[in-house]
């Protein structure tokens, strides 16, 4: 670690407003022109020389032991240069789409012809799917401990209002466009190079070490661009490992394995399905006095846990139940903002009801209880207002049931989320050479959230130099490791740790040139370019020529998160808005406005920014009305592993949507904090709740696809009934 | 893998041919040349189904290949010449995000066979660049945002060229048509409607 010389003015904070040229602006992604002309290379794109290609081979069946499996065929197929079993004769398989043969061939036809050659015979043995009913999964239904706050049974007999619903929404999954995978090649007896798909690239040679038998000093992982990870992406996976042992079988040669779509959707991404039947008590003034929740469903064989509820509001009297069901489904993996969508709409869709019950506007119902959202609560308090502004609530909304005729009914649905975010450990390496160039290592990943140009704008604004003069290099794990981006914490710990470094390094440079300058080091500033006296910029020195005091000598210093000063927080506060049309006649849903207002303490880029919370609504939308991972009861198999079926939202399906971005000098001193989950949170609850308001009845379950809406109108009243 | 190659010209396979030679079926042997059948009184070339010698016109410049005919175009222009702008994600004409122009029109290139494209200009998102200088829709993305993590934008891209080239003040219901077979998972159709925007207000010189 390099000499620090801070001594009086050692203080690690961001800049005052007035010192920020780059940070808090629009900047444009440094990466952009690179994916725009189809140059940045993914791991999908990586063509190694005499690369092979890894097919696998999966089980059709739900549950199921494997009674006979023969390889020969493959292994004698010309071009096939590896046949790996992942399982054996004997082996119980508990999901359909687990992996049971890798294969290795020349060209990818000629692998899938080897897939084909090989023969599988399994004993079926009994599955279960279904996620919906926990009376009916028998042993399958796994009850956790209920947990008890306050007095509820007190509360809920001085409560003089009860509303009782059931919501809920089924298994999702990523589908990310770009499919889980890896190249893996080794070079030698001894080191393995892996290009991989990852949104943790400092922990994935950790992972790989103990079942290749190799240290992780000798493996080498590399990633320049990812596509779309969103929590699914932090492990080799067994058809990483698959591919490094297929190439040690093909003498080191590279190997290529990318899930095919319909796997990429079967077995890489779930998100667990959450169902529950919820009771609110309240006064008739809308002061919210008792929760009872039970709650139920699947992220496959490992239970599911509880979820946080009621969400936001800490209501002070509550029962809470949870029965995990297992089921014979691919294992759930952390989708944006786990546990998060789900409490958020098991406690919205509630509140909305409880607010028709009252003859109450939902948005007032929020704010008369918002102070149970604690030491927040004035935030919310004030982007309620401006997303009511935004969306002309006031003028807009009407009692629950669009009282106009025609089959077209209009509504307004509102909610609150939060997420933590604060920034993840960290280490970087800023170094900046005699020419003046500044180079920042750090073995991190970009997952499209902007994260190269976001370390770029944190390291010019703190040397005082333009965008183009910084150049960040990550996707290496040669670099000093960063954590893995998850929980939206990726933004904090890189910011944190590239303005430590660049203060540090700052601080040396000060020292170099200070008797230049006739000035203490602690006098100086930098400065559009140049090194200069405080309040005398007559007294100034270009970066470049302080460079040149280097001595021809590199200088680098190493940058850390956590650290000393606050530089980043926890806690982001944001409310959604959702304005919708629903046909009853078809039960057609169209979004035709939504507003999200979110905070997260200091933004790095605007831009950037806003492009997570449009891209939160949008993915929102998407599973508010379009996904879910149908589960065949009869074959256990997944019926939509495909695109056309497992249907993601299209620019004609999200309407016309609204940022803004909470900013000022209340949310920069919290410093940095993540923004990738918490505008994924709410679009759920909001729509649903826009739908309720629009048709007069609620409609339980997510997905609100067009049965599902008739449906509950059929019914006259929903889920939603007067205790 | 296959090459880049001076320009040459050969014959292919049209598409009339192609049709009348599927649903026939025949045990061919292992041959690098076509095999010329008489169908329903006309003369027909049947390949495969080993590796046959193609040539493509790609961004301008001629590319060669032994492939075998069941391969795509899409898989071809990534396995064979590094041509990896057109990403595989769906791999079933669902996405666009293997979007390329075949003489002038958007095509999934996940859904044309290699063999089929031969004596047509291909177009993918690596032919965009002007002289080395960013298309103006290419600059329009990266000023609107209108990408995260990049892997539908190459798709994104070529088809709102098209769109353009056809339609140089698009409504917004031409972008849903023009753009409807396109789908990005980060969320980033906020940033596409402006750039398509700006692209169409730079293009009419605006």
């Amino acid at each position: 670690m390099a000499e620090r010389n801070r001594v009086e003015v050692a203080e690690y904070k961001w800049p005052e407003p007035e010192r920020r040229r780059l940070i808090g602006t629009r900047v444009s992604r440094v990466d952009g022109p690179e994916k725009v002309t189809g140059r940045a290379k993914y791991t999908y794109d990586v063509n190694r020389p005499g690369m092979l290609a890894g097919k696998i081979l999966r089980c059709p069946h739900a549950h199921a032991r494997i009674v006979r499996l023969d390889t020969s065929a493959a292994e004698k197929m010309p071009g096939v240069r590896a046949v790996l079993p992942l399982k054996k004769v004997g082996d119980e398989i508990l999901w359909a789409g687990d992996e049971v043969v890798a294969v290795a061939a020349v060209d990818e036809p000629t692998a899938e012809d080897a897939i084909r050659a090989i023969v599988v015979e399994y004993e079926k043995l009994p599955h279960y799917v279904l996620d919906t009913d926990p009376k009916a999964a028998g042993e399958r239904a796994r009850p956790t401990a209920e947990q008890i706050e306050g007095d509820p049974d007190a509360a809920f007999r001085e409560a003089e209002v009860v509303v009782e619903g059931v919501y809920g929404m089924p298994l999702i999954t990523h589908c990310c466009l770009e499919a889980h995978g890896s190249v893996v090649e080794w070079e030698g007896e001894n080191q393995v190079l892996v290009h991989i798909s990852t949104q943790a690239v400092s922990g994935i040679a950790g992972q790989m070490a103990g079942p290749l038998g190799v240290p992780a000093s000798n493996i080498r992982v590399k990633q320049d661009h990812i596509g779309g990870g969103f929590g699914s992406k932090f492990s080799p996976d067994s058809w990483g490992i698959a591919a490094a042992r297929l190439s040690k079988m093909a003498g080191g040669r590279p190997v290529k394995i990318m899930l095919e779509r319909d796997a990429e959707l079967m077995v890489a991404g779930a998100r667990p399905s959450y169902y529950g039947r919820v009771r609110v008590g309240a006064k008739r003034d809308g002061t919210v006095i008792a929760w009872e929740s039970e709650t139920w469903g699947t992220g496959g064989i490992p239970p599911t846990s509880a979820l946080p509820l009621p969400y936001v509001l800490r209501i002070p009297n509550q029962r809470k139940r949870h029965i995990a069901i297992v089921t014979n489904s691919g294992p759930a993996r952390a989708w944006r903002a786990p546990l998060h969508p789900q409490a958020c709409l098991l406690t919205m869709a509630a509140l909305d009801d409880l607010a028709a019950e009252l003859r109450m506007d939902p948005l007032d119902l929020l704010l008369k209880n918002i102070g149970l959202a604690g030491e927040r609560a004035d935030v919310y308090r004030e982007e309620l207002q401006i997303a009511a502004e935004l969306m002309e609530w006031k003028k807009k909304w009407h009692p629950r049931g669009d009282p106009s005729p025609g089959p077209i009914k209009r509504g307004l649905g509102v909610s609150i989320h939060t997420w933590p975010g604060r920034g993840h450990a960290c280490r970087c390496d800023l170094t900046i050479y005699p020419d003046g160039s500044v180079e920042v290592k750090l073995g991190s990943q970009d997952l499209g959230t902007g994260t190269r140009t976001a370390i770029a704008i944190v390291v010019a604004d703190t040397l005082g130099l333009p965008l183009d003069a910084v150049r960040v290099r990550i996707g290496d794990n040669q670099y000093p490791p960063a954590g893995g981006s998850g929980g939206s914490t990726t933004i904090g710990g890189v910011s944190s740790a590239a303005r430590r470094a660049a203060l540090d390094a700052l601080d040396q440079m000060f020292a170099r040139v200070a008797p230049l300058l006739n000035a203490a080091p602690e006098q100086l500033e930098a400065w559009e370019g140049r090194i200069r006296v405080k309040g005398d910029p007559s007294r100034s020195i270009a970066w470049e020529q302080a460079c040149a005091r280097l001595n021809g000598m590199p200088l680098t210093v190493r940058g850390e998160n956590p650290g000393p000063g606050e530089l980043t927080t926890a806690g982001a506060a944001g409310v959604q808005m959702a304005d919708v049309s629903v046909d009853i006649e078809t039960g057609i849903v169209r979004i035709n406005k939504m507003v999200a207002v979110q905070d997260c303490g200091l933004i790095i880029n605007m831009k950037t920014a806003e492009s997570q919370c449009y891209g939160g609504m949008i993915m929102g939308i998407s599973y508010a009305l379009f996904e879910e991972k149908i589960l065949d009861p009869v074959t256990g198999r997944m019926l939509n592993p495909n695109m056309e079926f497992y249907k993601l939202a299209g620019l004609a399906d999200v309407g016309e949507l609204v940022v803004h971005m909470m900013t000022g000098e209340k949310y920069d001193r919290r410093g940095v904090i993540g923004l990738g989950e918490p505008p994924v949170i709410s679009p759920g609850a909001a729509i649903s709740n826009a739908v309720a308001n629009a048709i007069g009845v609620r409609v339980p379950f997510l997905p609100l696809t067009p049965d599902r809406v008739l449906d509950a109108l059929a019914k006259k009243g929903g889920s939603h009934a007067r205790v | 893998m296959g090459k880049e190659v001076p320009d040459v010209k050969t014959g292919s396979l049209s598409r009339r041919d192609f049709l009348k030679v599927s649903g026939i079926t025949l045990t061919v042997p292992l041959i690098a040349g076509p095999r010329v059948l008489r169908v329903a009184g006309a003369e027909v070339k049947v390949f495969g189904p080993g590796k046959v010698p193609m040539t493509f016109t790609i961004n301008g410049k001629t590319y060669r290949a032994e492939l075998e005919p069941r391969v795509t175009l899409l898989d071809a222009l990534r396995n064979e010449f590094d041509l990896t702008g057109a990403k595989r994600v769906c791999d079933r004409g669902t996405c666009g995000a293997c979007t390329v122009l075949l003489d002038g029109k958007p095509v999934y290139a996940c859904s044309v066979l290699a063999i089929e494209a031969q004596g047509k200009a291909i177009t993918t998102v690596e032919g965009l660049l002007q002289e080395g200088r960013l298309h103006p829709i290419q600059q329009a993305f990266i000023e609107n945002d209108a990408l995260q993590c990049g892997f539908c934008t190459p798709g994104f891209v070529v088809a709102c060229k098209a769109l353009l080239d056809r339609t140089p003040n698009p409504t917004p219901e031409d972008l849903v048509r023009g753009l409807g077979g396109n789908l990005c998972r980060c969320g980033t159709y906020v940033g596409i409607r402006a750039a398509i925007a700006q692209a169409a207000r730079m293009q009419r010189g605006g």
